[in-house]
């Protein structure tokens, strides 16, 4: 183990040792000592216990299953007690330390090849877990108001009690709004590229014009798109096309210039024309560029939709909902909104980036297995 | 003399943005000529000619469309016509706007870079936090700029720091991928070669890698700021008579003032463009005194 680590080890073992003689939590307004929490107090056993690693060799899944243990007997010591105490928080950082511990042993056994590189996966999925773990056990032990921050499983409660009403604003923002919105203003960002490829002249005109304009905050022409198209979601897509549609324009624009001199030189002794060297060479080499412009749009398309609709909407939709719910101080719906929105974003980016590896298989970021 | 005009992009760019000026009145003319006839039915106006019609239509109160001379002309009334202190005057809500946009940017920008220091230097830190980092920005986290603002508010916080943290939030971004990849760059050889005079982590990284990542620095920053400016703008959303250009665009969206919106987006446009120079120019004068060639 480095010196690292073995501060990890140490300080996780000290405080489990610590928290044994602090009190755990408050209940009925009386402070409640360890010993009222018999699975806490075997976890507290098991971290001392940990600190004979510095005699004996321990293997890294230990720590591991500390860590989860660690997270499990606090959730399920939350029901219990009103209010946290120091015991609490000493066994909450014990925990986090050996999840850290964890990682830092299985990240570095994965860099010396010890490990099996498919372990990998655990260490984010271990930090996002740890997140949670610890978001939930300070906003119910620490008592924080629910406005403030709810907790998790509060989101978790409203998100599953509240199922009609988010799929409805799910299907009026990301299925009519974004979807439309989106393969409109690509579609037409990548024809206005094919059309102007053929002059160099707006070709340079229009590069950096369109890399400007990416730049702009386009989001503040919700307002008038609302004008224009009404309350409904045709507002909302107008406002996705303009946002998509320069992201898309100038990469299909950068991507088109990709191809090399000699591949181009290639084409032309084959006698091939305009459109076959775009369709065979010229297309497939831009594909990287295309990707990238459509996972940054996935983004972007949502973020468009949902702001156009704090300008006017119809009583339904996901911007709506949040704006209208944060007005009721009802926090947890607008999380459980935001969680769905999180999750749709996510997908979106994912189905199109395993689009783009299958079809820029040929591409080395994709060769080397890192994309 | 010409030929440099028409290879280099000076000319396409403006003969481009002429163009898109020319479409610009064509479109506000068909898109408020009906509204100008029915409006001269409505007020029994009669035998009008086709030039006053023209006239009138490229100089409506609230147009659907303004002409770029009536964005021009509030643009002007409120910058220059305007006491900078007053409640109307653009460079006012601009300077609101901006000083939350630089509060997130710098924010952001040290942020990412310690990230990136961070993930570069530590396996672990690599693993669990760049795939979040990358998921982070998969979120429409703009959404929830008008929760944190309200909720800020609820506790006490106001002004400047709600706006300024979801400044942060976005920027932050572009700069901890883009750092990483810079601090990662330097090659092998360059590594050993430090490794061979037995330099100090610290010494690596400060004489090898942070110059080396400097350019991937710069790059990230322009995304980076104007995102900030994004933020901020939305931001100020749910402040509604509150100032700043986004409280300006959702007034101006109340009250249908289409020509109000239009120089807020006009100033919003032109604030991105100044703070994109203003970091193109740090970035010239940090690789002359490194010694790149001007």
């Amino acid at each position: 183990m480095t010196r690292f680590q073995k501060a990890l080890a140490l300080g996780a073992g000290l405080l489990c040792l610590l928290a044994l003689f602090l009190p755990y939590g408050r209940v009925d307004a009386a402070q409640s000592s360890i010993l009222s929490f018999p699975a806490v107090l075997a976890f507290l056993m098991a971290g001392v216990i940990s600190l004979a690693r510095f005699r004996l060799t321990l293997s890294y899944v230990a720590d591991g299953i500390l860590a989860v243990a660690g997270a499990v007997v606090l959730m399920g010591s939350l029901a219990m007690i009103d209010l946290a105490a120091p015991g609490f928080w000493c066994v909450l950082i014990a925990t986090w330390l050996f999840a850290w511990l964890f990682a830092e042993r299985l990240s570095t056994g994965i860099a010396k090849g010890t490990t099996p590189n498919q372990a990998g996966f655990l260490v984010p999925a271990m930090f996002g877990t740890a997140i949670l773990v610890v978001w939930e056990a300070v906003t119910r032990g620490g008592g924080v108001p629910t406005i403030l921050l709810p907790a998790p499983s509060g989101i978790w409660d409203q998100l599953i009690n509240s199922v009609p009403v988010l799929a409805a604003d799910f299907y009026q923002t990301f299925i009519k709004a974004v979807l439309t919105g989106y393969v409109m203003g690509c579609a037409a960002g990548f024809a206005v590229a094919i059309a102007i490829d053929r002059s160099p002249f707006l070709k340079r005109g229009l590069l950096p014009l369109g890399n400007f304009v990416s730049a702009l905050p386009l989001i503040g022409i919700a307002p008038i798109m609302v004008m224009w198209f009404g309350f409904d979601w045709q507002s909302k897509a107008a406002v996705v096309v303009v946002m998509t549609f320069f992201p898309m324009l100038v990469n299909t624009i950068s991507g088109l210039n990709a191809s090399g001199e000699m591949e181009r030189d290639l084409m032309r002794t084959y006698a091939s024309s305009y459109w076959q060297t775009l369709g065979k060479l010229r297309l497939p080499a831009a594909a990287p560029f295309i990707f990238n412009a459509l996972k940054i749009n996935s983004t972007l398309a949502l973020i468009g939709a949902i702001v156009a609709e704090f300008f006017g909407t119809p009583i339904v939709g996901m911007g709506f909902r949040i704006s209208s719910e944060i007005g009721k101080l009802n926090v947890e719906m607008v999380w459980a909104e935001i969680a769905v929105a999180a999750l749709a974003g996510s997908a979106f980016y994912g189905v199109m980036a395993l689009l783009e590896r299958a079809v820029t298989f040929w591409h080395p970021s994709v060769r080397s297995g890192r994309a | 003399m010409m030929r440099p005009l028409i290879e280099g992009k000076t000319l396409p760019v403006l003969i481009v943005s002429a163009a898109l000026i020319i479409i610009w009145y064509c479109a506000s003319i068909g898109m408020n000529w009906q509204r100008q006839i029915d409006t001269y039915n409505r007020t029994d106006v009669v035998g009008w000619s086709t030039s006053e019609l023209l006239y009138d239509v490229l100089n409506q109160k609230k147009p659907l469309l303004p002409t770029p001379h009536q964005v021009a002309g509030e643009f002007w009334n409120t910058t220059i016509g305007q006491a900078v202190t007053s409640k109307r005057s653009l460079v006012y809500h601009g300077w609101i706007t901006l000083s939350a946009t630089l509060l997130g940017f710098v924010f952001g920008t040290l942020f990412g870079i310690s990230l990136a220091v961070l993930i570069v230097h530590s396996a672990a830190m690599d693993r669990s936090l760049m795939p979040w980092i990358i998921a982070s920005q998969t979120v429409p986290i703009l959404a929830i700029a008008p929760m944190v603002v309200v909720v800020l508010n609820a506790v006490g916080v106001s002004g400047l720091i709600p706006k300024a943290l979801i400044s942060t939030y976005l920027s932050f971004f572009p700069v901890v991928v883009g750092m990483v990849k810079g601090l990662r760059s330097p090659e092998g050889i360059q590594l050993d070669l430090m490794h061979t005079y037995s330099a100090s982590k610290f010494q690596t990284f400060w004489k090898l890698r942070w110059p080396t990542a400097l350019p991937y620095l710069f790059t990230s920053m322009k995304i980076g700021v104007a995102a900030s400016l994004v933020g901020a703008i939305v931001a100020e959303l749910p402040a509604g008579g509150g100032s700043g250009l986004g409280a300006r665009l959702l007034a101006g969206s109340y009250y249908g003032q289409t020509v109000q919106i239009w120089s807020a987006l006009v100033t919003a446009a032109l604030l991105a463009g100044a703070l994109i120079f203003c970091v193109s120019a740090v970035e010239r004068l940090t690789n002359l005194s490194m010694g790149a060639r001007a």
